[in-house]
């Protein structure tokens, strides 16, 4: 039996322990916000935190979430969540939105641990996280506008 | 209703497929050699009078294990980690980052966990995901990528750029130390490093204890 916390509620999972995380958040949990999109962690479409870091839902086998937190497009929250949330409004981020919520995954992660990112830093952190309607540059904005508002 | 949903998604994700094709991208595995590569056991090098050309034909013999691109693409000469046989840059294009563990919101860890994870059932060029407890990059003053055998030997043995390691600490690394290791075990669809970590081990325990000459 694997047991992890999943958007702060204890959460079991009893079935294959090598089902990706992905699979475990749609199929069983219901949770469809975290999408499939290559399966082979080259898109970001599928990025998770996995004890406050960014992971790859997709190739993270439910038994190594034994005893981990995990935190989904559904449950983020925090000041860094809520600044990128507003920026996306705002801005109009996504097109198709396919690969918006592994890109507010990661935009979020960068901004917990780099409040105040350069371009450079947006750059490395948003590299993983591919969009077919190329949204990058509003992508790029918003992750600015959202710091510009953290520093009030 | 459901059924457009799902066409969608089926189209999302098709598109997105060929967004990651079309990229001009390789990102196929190695083409693992059928027949493992093998290296020749310390008493092969026996039969060397001369104590210094020893103990370089043994590091030679050991620069099989460090020159393949295995142990190279993680001591690479920019910011940027290599893959594959063929030393293409990584993909997606992450950097190095303090300690070589990546930048903040891309991270090693993102992908990499503590162990080599097999992909089920999607594309025929990626077999696995490869992992260790310790991933990271090689600092780059370990940067070993197009430099010959010879650079790289004087490098290992230059405490400025060794890691502040003696010729001991070399010998246990090389030897022991499980991110090396990983070499011999990187997953489906990689070719391993030639031998075992136990017999390069070996070959430089023999190459310190004949005075840790270097080719020239």
């Amino acid at each position: 039996m694997i047991t992890f916390k999943l958007n702060g509620q204890q959460r079991t999972f009893d079935g294959d322990p090598d089902t990706p995380l992905l699979w475990v958040l749609r199929d069983f949990e219901k949770l469809t916000g975290t999408k499939y999109g290559c399966g082979i962690a080259q898109c970001g479409a599928c990025t998770v935190h996995l004890d406050g870091m960014t992971r790859r839902s997709c190739i993270t086998p439910i038994a190594t979430v034994d005893g981990s937190e995990v935190v989904t497009i559904e449950g983020i929250e925090g000041k860094e969540a809520e600044a990128v949330q507003k920026a996306w409004v705002a801005i109009d981020v996504p097109q198709c939105g396919y690969c918006q919520s592994g890109q507010i995954m990661s935009a979020v992660s960068l901004l917990q641990m780099t409040p105040k990112p350069s371009d450079d830093d947006i750059d490395g952190a948003m590299a993983g996280n591919i969009c077919r309607c190329a949204t990058y540059q509003r992508i790029r904005q918003a992750i600015h506008d959202a710091a510009d508002t953290m520093e009030g | 209703m459901i059924r457009n949903i799902t066409f969608t998604s089926i189209s999302v994700c098709l598109v997105l497929n060929a967004v990651i094709a079309a990229s001009n991208i390789s990102w196929a595995q190695d083409k693992v050699a059928a027949k493992a590569v093998e290296l020749k056991p310390v008493s092969t090098f026996q039969s060397i009078t001369d104590e210094k050309q020893r103990s370089v034909a043994l590091f030679e013999e050991a620069g099989k294990v460090i020159q393949h691109p295995r142990c190279v693409n993680c001591h690479p000469a920019t910011d940027r980690p290599l893959q594959n046989l063929t030393m293409h840059p990584h993909q997606p294009p992450v950097t190095r980052g303090d300690g070589g563990m990546g930048v903040p919101g891309m991270m090693c860890t993102t992908c990499h966990g503590s162990e080599n994870v097999p992909v089920i059932g999607q594309a025929e060029t990626i077999k696995s995901i490869p992992g260790n407890p310790n991933w990271h990059l090689a600092p780059i003053e370990m940067a070993w990528e197009g430099k010959s055998l010879g650079a790289i030997c004087a490098q290992i043995k230059d405490h400025e750029r060794n890691g502040g390691k003696s010729i001991d600490q070399i010998v246990e690394h090389m030897g022991q130390d499980h991110l090396v290791g990983w070499a011999w075990n990187p997953g489906e669809g990689r070719e391993p490093a030639p031998g075992t970590q136990k017999a390069f081990g070996e070959l430089i325990k023999a190459w310190a204890q004949t005075g840790a000459a270097c080719p020239s």
